[in-house]
C-alpha cells in the first residue's frame, strides 16, 4: 500500500511540477493522471503496483465531493438571489451536453468506421473488462 | 458544546452519513436518494443545527478533500485499461468530446445571461460540467468564484447522475460507450460514479469523457468566452 501511495503522490508531485515550470492552465491532478496513463502504457510502471489503491478511490469518488458540497451552505445568500439562472442554466446545459456529445459520437462513428456498427451488438466492442 | 467542532469528530460524522445515505440507497433503491444529494443535505441541516461554522466544517475535512486530486490521477487506470478501445476510435471521441465542451460552456452562459444571471456568476458557472478542481481553477482564472463553482460542479454531477440515463434514453442514444462517453463529459466524477454502478466498462469510457472535457474546458474556456464577447 505504502508503494501504491507513493506512486500516485509522486504522478500527481510530477504534475505540480509541470505546472509550476511551464504555467500551463491546466490542472495538476490531470496531468498527473494523463503521465500515469503513459507511465503504465510505457510499462514504465506495472499495474499491479497501483491498481490497489486506484480502485479504491475511483469506486469512491463521490465521497470524497461530500465536503465541497456541504460549501454550499456558505453561498446560500447568493444562490437564492440568483437561483433561476443558476438553475436553468445548469439544467438545460447538462442536458444539451449529454445529447451532443453522444449524437456527435455516434454519428462521426458511423461516417468513420461503420465497421462495427451494424447491430447494436457489436457496438459494445472495446468495452471489454479486464 | 467543543465536541461538535472537533475535526476528528467531524470527519468521522462525514464518513457515517455517507455510509449510512449509500446503505439507504442501496436498500430502498430509489435514484433520487443520491448518497452524495442526501449526505450534503444532512450535513448542512446539522451545521446549521448546531450552529456551526461552514470554515470550521471545512477546515476538518479538507483531509477528504485533499483525496480529489489524487482521485484524479487515479482515473489513469481506467484510462490505461481501455487504451486499445480508445485508439480505435480516436476521431469519433475527440469530436465528440470537443462538440460536447463547446455546446456545453456556450450554452450555459447563454442561458445563464438569458436569465439574467450577474457576470460573476455566468463566469462561475461556464466550467461546471468538470470536475470540482478543474472548474475551481477555472472559475478563479475567469473571474467566477470557485466556492460557488464548487457548488454548482457537485448540483450538475448530481443531476447528470439521476436524470442522465433517461435524457441519454430521450436523446436516442444507444451505443453504450456513446452513453457513457456522454455521462462523463456533462456530470464528471459523479456522473462516472453513477456510470460505474452500471459495469465498469462504462465507467472508463465516462472517466475518458471526465478526462477529455476536463483537459479541452480548462483549454479552451477562456477563448471560447472572448469569441462570445466576455472581457475576462
Amino acid at each position: 500500500m505504502i508503494l501504491q501511495c507513493a506512486l500516485l503522490f509522486v504522478f500527481l508531485a510530477a504534475g505540480e511540477l509541470i505546472v509550476s515550470a511551464t504555467g500551463v492552465p491546466v490542472p495538476s491532478s490531470i496531468i498527473g493522471m494523463l503521465l500515469l496513463t503513459i507511465a503504465l502504457k510505457a510499462k514504465i510502471i506495472r499495474l499491479m503496483w497501483i491498481e490497489q489503491v486506484a480502485d479504491f478511490l475511483v469506486k469512491n469518488l463521490g465521497f470524497f465531493f461530500v465536503p465541497a458540497g456541504v460549501g454550499l451552505m456558505s453561498r446560500l445568500e447568493l444562490i437564492s438571489r440568483e437561483w433561476i439562472p443558476i438553475v436553468g442554466a445548469t439544467v438545460i446545459s447538462t442536458i444539451v451536453i449529454i445529447a451532443v456529445t453522444g449524437r456527435v459520437h455516434q454519428i462521426v462513428r458511423h461516417i468513420t468506421g461503420g465497421t462495427h456498427h451494424t447491430t447494436t451488438h457489436t457496438d459494445t466492442d472495446g468495452l471489454s473488462d479486464k | 458544546m467543543d465536541f461538535l467542532t472537533n475535526k476528528f469528530f467531524l470527519i468521522a460524522l462525514t464518513f457515517s452519513v455517507y455510509l449510512v445515505s449509500r446503505i439507504l440507497q442501496s436498500r430502498l433503491k430509489v435514484s433520487l436518494l443520491n448518497p452524495i444529494l442526501l449526505s450534503i443535505i444532512v450535513l448542512i441541516a446539522f451545521l446549521m443545527t448546531f450552529d456551526i461554522d461552514y470554515a470550521v466544517y471545512s477546515d476538518s475535512c479538507d483531509y477528504i478533500d485533499f483525496w480529489l486530486k489524487p482521485a484524479v490521477v487515479a482515473l489513469g487506470v481506467p484510462l490505461y485499461r481501455q487504451l486499445e478501445a480508445i485508439k480505435k476510435q480516436l476521431l469519433p471521441l475527440l469530436a465528440a468530446e470537443l462538440a460536447g465542451c463547446v455546446a456545453g460552456i456556450v450554452s450555459v452562459v447563454g442561458v445563464a445571461e438569458l436569465l439574467g444571471a450577474s457576470k460573476e456568476v455566468v463566469m462561475s458557472l461556464a466550467p461546471k460540467a468538470v470536475t470540482t478542481p478543474i472548474a475551481m481553477e477555472v472559475s478563479g482564472a475567469i473571474g467566477g468564484i470557485p466556492s460557488l463553482t464548487a457548488a454548482v460542479v457537485i448540483c450538475t454531477g448530481i443531476f447528470g447522475g439521476m436524470a442522465g440515463f433517461r435524457i441519454i434514453r430521450y436523446s436516442h442514444i444507444k451505443s453504450p460507450i456513446a452513453s457513457s462517453l456522454s455521462l462523463g463529459t456533462a456530470a464528471h466524477a459523479i456522473g462516472t460514479s453513477a456510470a460505474m454502478e452500471k459495469s465498469y466498462r462504462y465507467g472508463a469510457f465516462s472517466s475518458l469523457g471526465l478526462t477529455l472535457n476536463g483537459l479541452f474546458t480548462s483549454l479552451f474556456t477562456p477563448t471560447i468566452l472572448s469569441l462570445m464577447g466576455y472581457q475576462l
